[in-house]
């Protein structure tokens, strides 16, 4: 184990090594040469104002980055500490990559080629109305569907550990069958004691001791102060109770440190122009992606092009690669034509693309952001801090595995009869659950409540929320899916969640059920 | 209760009959002794004719005004709105100041129009003095988008009214009237389409109806109605057409966007000139509207939401459409009429037409009183402005159709 002050001293190393890398540090390095005045550097950071950025640079990295692991421990392990766990991973790409590669093969396309100058000129043209094209797309199929996803989780198993044949008291009756830790409710409640039943809340319209227009006026003023300080670490703890619709697109701006310059504005364009130069055989599903979910999606619809544009975008952008050194995840690699297995003709591709629906993770963000390279900026943030963990094998907290097992675990211990008459008739509760979960609810909700969610999993900075929401579905269900007898009628109860309120069944679940 | 209310209807659409059927009401035939007809607009003109001379007694009503048209007719709408600016303004009544343009600036609320031919000079007049102006042709009769046109030179005005003399003899009748309104060219535009606000509009359950085409206001794409027109029945033409979502938004959608995005004041000053503009809109027309207690409304109003984001009125349908685009508008449609019903035929009783209360909270539903007229009477034109932005207008209700007023309130 590693001593508390050798691990903040590495903590420190490193993030003082990647700031030195940023264009922070750059802009600082300009403003400290033209400065007139020679002053203390304590000085010098107060009155420019370069302290809160600097504050707010280190904050992000803390979030983002996992703690250090002991010096002496490989680098996968920051990737992911158990063997079985990376194992599954790289299976699951293996996998993948093979789908992908036959697809290709089939279709006789490229990975990858250059677009024709005439191909690039028409592209550059409907950039702002991809969604009016409608290319043939019926032989592209999806690479991958969130059950057999599902399927995966469901065949982990610990070598280190007897599973045992004979279901008994001690066995998990889910579907989740690897031992990890996940936390039971009193912890929760711990966790999350920012939602309990005394605390104001938006998203709650029916506070007893106070009007609910005391606490949002209120709460309201709280949020200009704290996006006149921009300070993140204050802005994190705000949204903990929710964020006025108003100010939401700003605060989930200086919580994920985004602030759109112009050097931003110039990458945006780059990647861009990537897409436009180059036709990428994930393109096609992407668009296929599109045209299934969002473009059929009484919510979304509206913005399917600005979709084309931030997925398209992403998938080239080679910053995302960053997030592969703490995701259990590697990219694929692929070699130039007739250098199979060279190593320094290695390239990575596609760069990134999750082939669950991700689009979805997207999508509630474009009611918050009409600049193109603010959503981006926002989306890739949101992915490489938080989404990814929905699309790969780990045993972090946050990952899909821990949340099916967390969803498993609640509902097995708070709605035993229910858990076991769903099992009984073959409707296991994951099995319904699991593309909530695995799209962070987007799609299902509707997006008022949906951006009230999202604003614990930044406030939280944790998407284990996700699991206890799913419990806490379940539970306000309860009635009515004990009379169902099969998986079909159980999916018809659970079918519309567009009328739930968020709010309410996560402190019920939580705080007013007897433990 | 006394007995079942029986009704009657010419429009056989399931979200009015399963309504009627989940209170137990009794169908008749027409010519049965009825309580409650929920008909059409052709059906109201033959009713209310002077050959048929029907008088409805006490314990009947029906879903229109015979003179709705004051208010639905493009031109006429047009024309009560004009006169009860001018009407205002004589009175030296406050709501009719006007800003240092000339442009009143509280009642700027229609596109400039004219009608054609009677109007023609004037419309040249104003054409002139903007020429690089775009403006939007509409049959008045006719709705569904049907005969409409954008025009941005003069010549094809000349075109127009050549091929339509040479077409047919009573080209010029009353029937053939055109109303041109100046093209409200920078309308607000989300994901970059354009969209209106349509019918029962307001809050929670109205929707927006959103162009399949991203919108472009270059002139090379005039020919392309889809871009510019968002009715469902000329959208549903288009290849882009989804069957799904059928190109709507709900509003609360729209309300989300617009918070997150713009602000919440400029929202919230955006949804109370609507709420303005519909109560403007029936206080011009409640002077020539027939005082009937046999008749409610319930009216669905087009709006258009520019750049800067200002509700512009576009035009008001007497009745709703009750076809039911996908499942989303279904469930809207079906809501809208038990809220319309619960209020018109409270507690689902035979209605009497001497009954004279305000409809009590509960049965308000989705909908949200905007203007209660007795309040209003007795504190004169002042409260008007006052309310204006943003003060709640009006708490206590007033029934609709017992006032044979102007519907009162606004579905949200």
């Amino acid at each position: 184990m590693l001593d508390p002050d050798s691990g903040l001293s590495l903590t420190i190393a490193r993030i003082v090594q990647r700031l030195k890398g940023s264009s922070l540090h750059s802009q600082l390095e300009r403003q400290a040469r033209v400065s007139p005045v020679r002053l203390s550097s304590e000085y010098f950071f107060i009155l420019t104002g370069w302290e809160k950025k600097l504050q707010n640079a280190v904050y992000s990295e803390l979030n983002v980055f996992p703690s250090p692991c002991h010096p002496a421990a490989p680098p996968e392990h920051m990737k992911e500490p158990l063997a079985y766990m990376r194992k599954a991973q790289g299976s699951w790409e293996k996998r993948i990559l093979k789908s992908l590669n036959s697809m290709c093969t089939e279709l006789s396309i490229p990975l990858a080629q250059k677009r024709p100058v005439s191909e690039q000129k028409e592209l550059l043209n409907k950039w702002n109305e991809m969604g009016t094209d409608e290319p043939d797309l019926s032989l592209f199929r999806p690479v991958y569907a969130p059950k057999d996803f599902l399927e995966v989780l469901m065949n982990l198993r610990n070598p280190n550990y007897e599973n045992g044949e004979h279901p008994s008291f001690r066995n998990h009756l889910g579907l989740i069958q690897v031992p990890l830790k996940v936390k039971d409710i009193p912890e929760l409640k711990e966790d999350f004691s920012e939602l309990g039943l005394n605390i104001g809340q938006l998203g709650i319209d029916d506070s007893a001791q106070v009007p609910p227009e005391f606490f949002e006026n209120e709460h309201v003023r709280v949020g200009q102060k704290v996006l006149a300080e921009q300070d993140s670490a204050a802005a994190q703890q705000y949204v903990r109770q929710g964020c006025p619709t108003a100010l939401r697109a700003d605060l989930w701006a200086l919580i994920l440190n985004i602030s759109n310059q112009p050097e931003d504005i110039l990458y945006y364009e780059q990647l861009k122009s990537n897409v436009i130069q180059h036709d990428l055989l994930v393109d096609s599903l992407i668009y296929k992606d599109v045209k299934l979910t969002a473009s059929n999606d009484d919510y979304y619809f509206v913005f399917e092009d600005y979709l084309y544009q931030v997925l398209l975008c992403f998938s080239r952008d080679t910053a995302v690669l960053e997030h592969f050194t703490y995701s259990s995840a590697t990219p694929p690699r692929s070699y130039i034509r007739g250098k199979l297995g060279m190593e320094e003709y290695a390239v990575f591709y596609p760069p990134n693309v999750n082939y669950n629906s991700f689009i979805l993770s997207v999508a509630p963000l474009c009611f918050l952001y009409h600049e193109p390279s603010k959503l981006y900026q926002i989306f890739r943030e949101m992915y490489v801090r938080f989404f990814f963990r929905l699309h790969s094998i780990s045993s972090h907290p946050s990952g899909i595995v821990s949340l099916c097992l967390l969803f498993e675990t609640l509902l097995q211990t708070h709605l035993p009869q229910l858990f076991y008459h769903l099992r009984e008739i073959g409707a296991q509760p994951l099995r319904i659950s699991f593309k909530w979960m695995v799209r962070a609810f987007s799609g299902y909700l509707a997006t008022d409540q949906l951006l009230l969610l999202w604003d614990r999993i930044l406030g939280y900075n944790s998407l284990e929320i996700l699991a206890v929401l799913a419990a806490a579905v379940f539970a306000f269900r309860a009635v009515n899916l004990m009379e169902v007898t099969s998986l079909a009628a159980a999916e018809a109860v659970l079918a519309d969640l567009s009328t739930l309120k968020v709010m309410p069944l996560l402190q019920i679940f939580l705080f007013a059920t007897v433990t | 209760m006394a007995g079942k209310v029986k009704w009657v209807t010419d429009i056989e659409k399931s979200v009015l009959i399963n309504n009627f059927e989940k209170r137990g009401w009794i169908q008749v035939a027409e010519n049965e002794d009825w309580n409650f007809y929920w008909m059409s607009v052709q059906t109201i003109r033959n009713v209310f004719s002077v050959e048929t001379g029907y008088r409805l007694s006490d314990d009947q009503i029906v879903n229109h005004f015979p003179n709705h048209y004051e208010l639905t007719r493009k031109d006429l709408m047009v024309k009560n709105i004009k006169r009860y600016r001018k009407e205002l303004e004589k009175e030296g009544s406050p709501l009719a100041e006007k800003d240092e343009n000339g442009k009143y600036i509280y009642l700027d609320f229609v596109p400039v129009t004219f009608m054609l031919p009677a109007d023609y000079n004037l419309f040249v007049e104003e054409f002139r003095k903007n020429p690089s102006s775009t403006w939007i042709m509409k049959p008045c009769g006719k709705a569904q988008g049907k005969g409409i046109f954008l025009i941005n030179k003069l010549s094809q005005i000349k075109k127009w009214s050549r091929d339509s003399k040479t077409s047919s003899f009573i080209a010029q009748s009353s029937k053939e009237a055109y109303v041109i309104s100046l093209y409200i060219n920078n309308p607000l535009l989300i994901g970059g389409k354009k969209f209106d606000l349509h019918r029962l509009s307001l809050y929670k359950l109205g929707f927006c109806r959103f162009c399949t085409v991203k919108y472009t206001p270059s002139t090379s794409e005039l020919d392309n109605m889809f871009v510019h027109l968002t009715n469902v029945a000329i959208q549903k033409h288009g290849d882009d057409y989804n069957h799904i979502h059928g190109g709507k938004w709900t509003v609360s959608n729209l309300r989300l966007y617009l918070e997150s995005t713009r602000g919440k004041e400029v929202t919230s000053k955006l949804f109370d000139e609507i709420h303005w503009i519909i109560v403007q809109s029936l206080k011009a027309v409640a002077p020539v509207m027939n005082n009937d207690k046999h008749c409610f409304e319930c009216y669905g109003y087009d709006i258009i939401i520019d750049d800067k984001l200002k509700p512009w009125l576009i035009e008001v349908n007497a009745s709703p459409s009750l076809t039911s685009s996908t499942a989303n508008d279904r469930i809207l449609k079906y809501n809208l009429i038990n809220d319309t019903l619960n209020i018109a035929v409270p507690n689902g009783e035979i209605p009497d037409c001497k009954w004279n209360k305000s409809p009590p909270k509960e049965v308000l539903g989705n909908y949200e009183v905007l203007y209660d007229e007795e309040m209003a009477q007795s504190d004169g034109p002042d409260r008007d402005l006052r309310s204006r932005p943003g003060q709640s207008t009006g708490v206590k209700g007033n029934r609709a159709r017992d006032s044979g007023k102007p519907v009162l309130t606004t579905w949200k």
